[in-house]
């Protein structure tokens, strides 16, 4: 029940790239009491370490704290706000819809023109962010001043909440909220980070992934890992479509392993240790489809001299959209996976010495 | 000589290994480097390290060619046994209809596209399927995530080689040879690495380069030729030896490294281009940027057909590639000549 | 002070130094304007050019801030000779509407006076007059015969603008490569200052190679190597014009442009800003939702982190021979980068970076 509390939290924070302190606070108090170790490095990035019981393998776990968003580029003088995207906003997404600004958390809306008075051309277009604002309700540019400045942030207004019957025990079910890429992942870490392991375990709430995966970057450089598994909240497009194309990932089938995407190819051993892992556990698994987004993956698997990595996702509809859905099953699942795949470690083979 | 060269680079081409699965190359070049170099070490990543010590009066030098070749990786089997499947690499869609790929199993599969009666103009991958004579999806004899190569034997048409992946095995291949032929007499401390993922993002030569971390490093490919029909003008071609690359989509080699590399074919009077070529990048990029960064060159090899089952090389110009190659590794660089 | 300053920027916007091949007459225009303002100038091998300079701090470890202003600028070079006449293809972003009638000088065995060719309007069919040729459809003709041709230049041959700088009204000069030479303008103005004020830290100002084409090449190679503990950029932005939203552009003479964003350290923004305030320098503030499209992109995650800033001046007609910018935003970014150094304090990285 504590848990989907901290989902909750998580979802609901206020945390675009570049501006995560309100998630890296919730975060950091969520970990105080079980790891070693905490540090916060120059962008950011928060890094926790468990050092085991002293096996000479340092896992790296990778979460990202920010959510894709929005910045103010410019007060109209008629008050309202011209904005810039934060990370990959989907434009389809942003008319007609709501938003949080600036520290003290104005709410605004996304207006439109009404539909009475749209041309034909207006009404199946999608419309530019460029042509598109933010308004508070100012009177004009001066009191629109008072409340945000050029430079601040905002995000969807969405509030985390069940959909359908709960069951009590919070461990099924389906939920909505914002910002599931990542904060599902950020919890299914904190939730990994409660654990005890053999192996040291250092785990990275990372920065600014949705601009260019960052804060991974340095992430992995401080932390000099052996191998990393990096964890995110998945797209999972399985809606009713064409036959032939597999969605990319279904809800309800379990945690979804990455093989290929974008930003790097998974090392093949650690994707046959989480398979072995969910099958002697009788966990279910399923494979994110290859070639498909890009993570902190990318940034992680070559850093220094390189780093084996392998990615770990809970499918979520309609991720970077202000309303995301997820299965709570999903999470646990992957939580149990990830857990259980830890403390299979330390496991035959080097890393390293090319056995693939 | 050359049909010592000739059968290396058949058997280099023959193994499957697609970018971030170069197992089976890596073994194979192993085998044939292990009794030539000082150290032989395998990374994180799977990068085949080769490293010569030299005499010790000259740099540290990173020599690059790439192990992996462009596949497909399978994303879905149906139930009836049809196989879809996804690009490792930079694929063409118009290489791949009719066309046969193998799988480390053994299983061959051909592709084929939806609707092949009306023949759309197809432009991505969601159309095109593999059929590897299963009955149905139990019985088919690949799963997600395994991959595959261009099914296609090499060619002997006497002046010139015909192969898939001559991109880069071609290159691997050279590096052997020229690490036969020069052996110790060089005064370079000399890192021979076979990379892994070139045709992705040069993984491979970002981790080893930052591991090296060399002085001068060198990527060995293959490039454009400007010689065949409806070509973009492009000054490069067939037989008339290796290329000298001055820059590409992303990098400008170094004008030191540039000037060593042309004078050094003139005074041994061996035949050489000049290119700039916009469509292509290499190891070099990385290479050039890994860590504290070194002076970055490129030398390659002509090559028609780029990233079909079919690359053509010239056979006099894969032996001046080696004689260049030796005789830049044999002597002293001075960086700061730029003429 | 300022007709000094003029004149360097115009020495600078004059001097060929296009990405990758800055080691000509603008390599050793540089040693010489830097050397008497620093106790070491250097080369390293990507071409930068670093002026160091010796802060007053006592004790082995040192801290360090690095300026850097690239001084690359884009233009072309050969990729083929047909006939009389050279193919060529861009370095940088070139902008193709200017290209046609342009006087280039290519860089063969000795330098070679060219103009961008054209075919005249007469024989131009009326359809065709309208569209902008591309560039690799253009030739540059420099008035030898073939086989001359042959003689003097080669593929490889790298050809920039040939433009003196010109004067306009009031303070405004136009000439080419405003971006980024009058950066670099800006930070000799800054080594000019640190002459009359004391400073702690050391200064590390270095004109950078390879950003126009080369992904920040100079700047994060020399970064790793130094490993300074914060990084100011200083580039170029887009000056305010007709035609131009306001929203989009800032205006020339107004003062220099502060970035806000990920790429951006905020407490280096806000020291920016309140500095501004105090020495009464107006200023501007640019928000960067996500890439910065500048070194500080690069540098920002270099190694375990480097917290950056960026001041940009602004400029009319960014990458085309006629790039105009106002004197006095250069001499105000000059001695706003020279206060800020002189301001730095070791326990301003502390600050920055959130402990737990």
């Amino acid at each position: 029940m504590e848990r989907k509390v901290l989902l909750e939290q998580l979802s609901n924070a206020f945390g675009p790239s570049g501006d995560e302190g309100e998630v890296r606070e919730l975060i950091a108090e969520a970990i105080r009491p079980h790891v070693a170790e905490l540090q916060v490095d120059a962008l950011g990035n928060v890094l926790a370490r468990k050092p085991g019981n002293g096996y000479p393998l340092r896992v790296m776990l990778d979460a990202h704290m920010d959510e894709v968003g929005f910045m103010i580029t410019y007060i109209e003088p008629s008050g309202l706000l011209r904005f810039g995207a934060v990370g990959g906003l989907d434009p389809r997404m942003l008319p007609g819809k709501r938003v949080l600004a600036g520290r003290s958390r104005v709410p605004g809306v996304i207006g439109l023109k009404p539909l009475h008075l749209a041309t034909k051309d207006e009404l199946t277009s999608v419309t530019n962010v460029q042509d598109l604002a933010i308004d508070i309700g100012a009177e004009d540019g001066d009191e629109a001043g008072q409340w945000v400045s050029v430079g601040d942030y905002a995000v969807f207004h969405t509030c985390f909440g069940q959909l359908g019957e709960a069951p009590s025990d919070g461990r099924s079910g389906r939920v909505k909220g914002k910002a599931f890429d990542d904060r599902v992942g950020c919890a299914v870490l904190v939730e990994t980070l409660a654990g005890d392991y053999q192996v040291e375990v250092v785990g990275a709430f990372t920065v600014q992934e949705e601009v260019g995966m960052r804060g991974a970057h340095v992430a992995a450089f401080v932390a000099e890992p052996d191998l990393a598994v990096v964890l995110e909240g998945t797209v999972a497009d399985d809606l009713p479509g064409e036959e032939g194309a597999p969605p990319s990932t279904r809800l309800g089938r379990g945690p979804a392993i990455t093989l290929m995407d974008r930003s790097f190819v998974a090392d093949r051993r650690l994707v046959d240790w989480l398979i072995e892992t969910a099958e002697a556990e009788d966990i279910p698994y399923q494979f994110k489809r290859p070639n498909v987004g890009g993570t902190d993956g990318g940034a992680v698997n070559r850093s220094r001299a390189g780093v084996p990595t392998v990615a770990l996702s809970v499918p979520c509809r309609y991720i970077h959209a202000p309303v995301a859905v997820m299965d709570l099953s999903d999470f646990w699942h992957t939580v149990e996976l990830l857990r259980a795949a830890l403390t299979r470690l330390p496991m035959a083979g080097e890393i390293g010495d090319g056995s693939i | 000589m050359n049909d010592t060269m000739k059968d290396l680079v058949r058997q280099l081409t023959a193994v499957q290994g697609p970018s971030g699965y170069e197992g089976l190359v890596r073994d194979v070049i192993r085998t044939q480097v292990e009794p030539l170099a000082d150290v032989v070490r395998v990374d994180r990543l799977g990068n085949l390290h080769a490293v010569v010590r030299g005499q010790g009066s000259g740099l540290r030098v990173m020599v690059a060619a790439h192990m992996d070749e462009i596949g497909l990786m399978v994303t879905h089997v149906d139930e009836k046994g049809f196989a879809r499947f996804t690009h490792v690499g930079d694929l063409w869609v118009a290489t791949l209809v009719g066309n046969r790929f193998v799988f480390p199993n053994g299983a061959v599969g051909v592709v084929n596209v939806e609707k092949y009666e009306k023949r759309p103009r197809v432009e991505n991958f969601d159309k095109l399927y593999m059929d590897l004579g299963a009955s149905n999806g139990a019985s088919c004899p690949v799963r997600v995530g395994d991959v595959a190569t261009f099914d296609r034997s090499f060619l002997d048409l006497g002046a010139r080689w015909v192969s898939k992946a001559m991109d880069d095995r071609l290159g691997c291949s050279i590096l052997i040879e020229v690490m036969r032929r020069v052996g110790n007499q060089t005064p370079h401390e000399i890192h021979f690495v076979f990379t892994v993922q070139e045709e992705l993002a040069s993984q491979g030569a970002m981790t080893s380069a930052f591991s090296i971390q060399p002085d001068l490093s060198i990527a060995l490919d293959v490039t454009g030729s400007g010689d065949l029909p409806g070509a973009t003008p492009f000054p490069v071609v067939l037989g008339k030896g290796p290329v000298v690359r001055v820059s590409d989509r992303t990098t400008l080699v170094h004008p030191g490294v540039k000037g060593w590399m042309t004078r050094t074919a003139e005074a041994k009077g061996i035949p050489y281009q000049l290119e700039v070529i916009v469509g292509l990048a290499s190891d070099a990029e990385k290479m050039q940027r890994s860590g504290a960064g070194s002076a970055v060159g490129v030398l390659s090899v002509p090559c028609r057909h780029l990233h079909t089952p079919s690359e053509m090389v010239d056979v006099d110009d894969v032996e001046h590639t080696v004689e260049l190659m030796v005789a830049l590794l044999a002597g002293l660089v001075d960086l700061e000549r730029v003429g | 002070m300022s007709d000094d300053l003029l004149a360097v920027l115009k020495r600078l916007s004059a001097a060929p130094g296009v990405s990758g091949a800055e080691a000509t007459t603008l390599r050793a225009l540089l040693v010489e304007l830097l050397t008497p303002l620093a106790d070491e100038v250097s080369v390293d091998v990507a071409g930068n050019v670093i002026a160091f300079k010796r802060g007053q701090q006592t004790g082995a470890s040192r801290y360090k801030v690095m300026l850097s202003a690239h001084m690359d600028e884009i233009g072309m070079i050969v990729t083929g000779l047909e006939g009389e006449f050279l193919r060529f293809t861009q370095i940088g972003g070139i902008d193709d509407r200017v290209l046609l009638g342009q006087l280039v000088l290519v860089h063969g065995r000795r330098s070679l006076l060219g103009v961008i060719a054209s075919r005249p309007p007469h024989v131009v069919l009326p359809e065709e007059r309208g569209k902008v040729i591309p560039h690799d459809q253009l030739f540059v003709d420099v008035g030898l015969t073939a086989n001359e041709l042959k003689r003097q230049v080669r593929v490889g041959d790298i050809i920039s603008f040939d433009c003196e700088p010109v004067e306009l009204r009031r303070d405004l000069i136009a000439g080419k490569a405003m971006d980024n030479r009058a950066s670099v303008t800006a930070m000799y103005a800054c080594l000019q200052g640190l002459i009359e004020l004391n400073h702690a830290w050391d200064v590390y100002a270095v004109a950078t190679a390879q950003e126009e084409h080369g992904s920040y090449l100079g700047a994060t190679t020399f970064a790793f190597r130094l490993q300074p503990h914060l990084a100011l950029v200083v580039d170029t932005t887009f000056g305010h014009m007709v035609g131009l939203s306001e929203a989009e552009t800032f205006k020339l003479g107004a003062g220099p442009a502060f970035s806000v964003g990920p790429n951006i350290h905020p407490a280096i923004h806000r020291r920016l800003a309140s500095l501004a305030d105090s020495l009464e320098i107006p200023y501007q503030t640019e928000p960067l939702p996500g890439h910065s499209g500048t070194e500080a992109w690069g540098l920002q995650i270099s190694r375990v982190g480097i917290p950056t800033g960026i001041i940009s001046i602004p400029i009319r007609n960014m990458h085309t021979p006629i790039e105009v910018v106002a004197l006095k935003d250069v001499t105000r970014a000059g001695r706003l980068l020279a206060h800020f150094v002189a301001g730095l304090e070791g326990t301003f990285v502390e600050d920055m970076i959130p402990g737990t």
